[in-house]
């Protein structure tokens, strides 16, 4: 007798019990149900929404190692214990030391995201009586990865167990969400607890504790782990070369902040047909256009170098793919299969507009300056809406085609 | 009750739970989000829907036969917009602060669609005693709603009650393990009303199922 047929057995002697959704989840997630479709149309195919889940955190894994390596760097560097690294492959960057630390801060954010997260879904499954999805399984992987370092366990905690409840059970869970359960967990902390969500102190570990020491009389140097979006709002400059912005070695979120990796990612997502490649390339074609106008305007001589704007607006509109949280937005959560539009030519509208509306925001609203969250929340709500409008429009077309052919 | 009927008390009865204007019928809920940021406005707001709901319901009833059909739109609005400017002015005068907190809003009870849904669906047709019943019991469910939104929202996003600090001071910024409070910031903004809101809604219809519609 094995193990599964011993579980098996185990399941069929308890199938009146209240806790049987609890312990399937764990079950499947171990083996491969027996269970099929009981009617409708069958299709055979190999990825379930298991297999999709994970496929997408392991697009997400390199994000979240490097991660921790860029946290343990971070620290180390704004306490000027090591140099700058140099390229991607510097073994500054890649040392035990920085680990070590990003382990230790990155790993407890992990945990309770999913601690609380799965937990949430697990009372809900076993309250109504349906089967655990898997749906909580990304989501708990982007929250660690899309919020400072130095966020309280205990604020994350609150976020997620809202972001779950109101953002996704209350709607009917996985599936029926309107809104990116990740996204609206981020904009819970963002609009709850601002000041530890943004300025020039949340982004590095140790920069809190080096003020607290200066403020004890302790003679130190302030750290400022000032974001690059942070700086440019304040009309600032970027203050980092443009490939460290690119390999992602800048402070930031935990895991946003590697726009190569992002890229590798996106790539993987494209290639195993997980994530929508029209929404990740109509999102970035947005953002060009939206930098070329704000470009245009700048160079036209509209906007002077007082103006509250200038900073983010000169900036080169290619740039602004590379910093802040842009490419994890649109390569991760804009293509969210549930959240995005369903319809090809509704793909292409939606992707179009999270990438204009979010440097748009960057732009001319300084105090939200990760304009991707907003974006995409704001393009959720009217992804059902456009995919209404295309698929009325190919309706309309067909007809008009029917009474060509009749006439 | 011994002083009420069974078919008066549940005039009273009914609003506070199983038909109550906002959580039911969904009246009134633009009061409700935009000045339950504190409990003591809510309170204040709660009082004064009270006396408005239940005076002008009474008047109302009273001049019932006597108002022509055409114009009773009119008149309601003459007699709330009477009722809401005593109100304000007493507001101006015993609690001037309060006043500025609750500012346009208590003008604005006028507009609340509680108020003229009592007139038109019950102090039209029913003696000035039953009317009064129905006003204040109305004012009451709304009045609850208020207070308990109120509550929640002053308690978490300010951490105090009726302005007196009780969940202690904001912790100190040392990073991933520090612990306590800190006020939430997105309890005071007006989309979090509407979440409670929300939530009271969905407490009261799962201990409820009749009230479930489709």
């Amino acid at each position: 007798m094995g193990l599964k047929s011993n579980l098996h057995k185990f399941k069929e002697k308890n199938k009146d019990k209240k806790w049987l959704p609890g312990f399937n989840a764990i079950f499947t997630f171990l083996y491969m149900p027996n269970e099929t479709t009981h009617n409708g149309t069958h299709i055979k195919v190999a990825d379930d929404l298991k297999r999709t889940m994970n496929t997408v955190i392991m697009a997400l894994i390199p994000c979240l190692i490097f991660g921790m390596f860029n946290a343990g760097y971070q620290h180390h560097l704004a306490l000027g214990e090591i140099g700058n690294a140099s390229g991607f492959f510097d073994s500054a960057f890649w040392n035990w030391d920085n680990l070590v630390i990003g382990l230790w801060k990155v790993l407890p954010l992990v945990i309770v995201s999913y601690g609380v997260g799965l937990g949430i879904e697990f009372i809900f499954a076993i309250l109504k009586g349906h089967e655990v999805e898997e749906g909580y399984l990304v989501t708990g992987m982007l929250v660690p990865l899309i919020v400072p370092i130095d966020t309280p366990l205990w604020m994350l905690a609150v976020a997620v167990a809202f972001g779950v409840v109101i953002g996704k059970e209350v709607f009917g869970g996985t599936g029926m969400n309107i809104l990116n359960p990740a996204l609206t967990i981020r904009a819970f902390l963002f609009f709850a607890y601002p000041t530890w969500m943004s300025g020039d102190k949340v982004w590095v570990h140790g920069a809190v504790e080096r003020d607290q020491l200066i403020a004890a009389g302790e003679n130190l140097d302030a750290i400022s782990g000032e974001t690059i979006l942070g700086s440019l709002a304040q009309n600032k400059a970027a203050g980092y070369e443009i490939m460290d912005m690119f390999y992602g070695i800048i402070p930031g979120s935990v895991g946003e902040t590697s726009t190569l990796l992002i890229l590798l990612g996106g790539l993987f997502l494209i290639f195993t047909k997980i994530g929508s490649w029209r929404i990740m390339l109509s999102s970035v074609i947005g953002a060009l256009v939206m930098g070329l106008i704000f470009n245009g305007v700048v160079s036209s001589g509209w906007i002077t170098e007082t103006s509250k704007f200038y900073g983010l607006m000169s900036t080169e509109f290619w740039q602004h793919l590379l910093i802040g949280g842009f490419a994890f937005g649109t390569v991760f959560m804009a293509t969210d299969p549930v959240t995005a539009s369903q319809t090809n030519k509704g793909k292409w509208i939606y992707g179009f507009l999270v990438g204009f509306i979010s440097i748009m925001i960057r732009v001319f609203n300084p105090a939200y300056p990760e304009g991707v969250m907003l974006a995409i929340l704001l393009m959720n709500v009217f992804a059902p809406t456009i995919d209404h409008y295309v698929v009325q429009g190919n309706v309309k077309k067909r007809m008009k085609r029917l009474k060509a052919k009749v006439a | 009750m011994g002083l009420l009927s069974k078919k008066d008390a549940a005039l009273i009865k009914d609003p506070l739970a199983d038909n109550n204007p906002i959580t039911i019928q969904v009246l009134g809920i633009c009061s409700a989000l935009a000045i339950t940021a504190e409990l003591e406005a809510s309170i204040v707001m709660a009082i004064s829907v009270l006396f408005v709901l239940g005076v002008g319901n009474v008047v109302i009833s009273l001049m019932r036969n006597i108002i022509p059909s055409k114009i009773r739109i009119i008149v309601q609005l003459i007699v709330v917009a009477t009722l809401v400017i005593i109100v304000d002015l007493v507001l101006k005068a015993f609690a001037y602060e309060l006043s500025k907190t609750l500012s346009v809003f208590v003008g604005l009870i006028i507009t609340n669609c509680i108020i003229m849904g009592r007139f038109e669906a019950f102090a039209l047709g029913n003696g000035p005693w039953r009317s009064f019943l129905d006003g204040i019991g109305n004012a009451f469910g709304y009045g609850v709603i208020l207070i308990i939104v109120g509550f929640f929202r002053e308690l978490l996003g300010s951490g105090t009650l009726l302005g007196i600090p009780v969940l202690g001071d904001p912790i100190e910024k040392t990073g991933l393990y520090s612990i306590g409070y800190e006020n939430n910031g997105f309890m005071l903004l007006s989309p979090m009303a509407l979440i409670v809101v929300g939530i009271i809604i969905w407490v009261q219809r799962s201990r409820n199922k009749a009230l479930i519609e489709d």
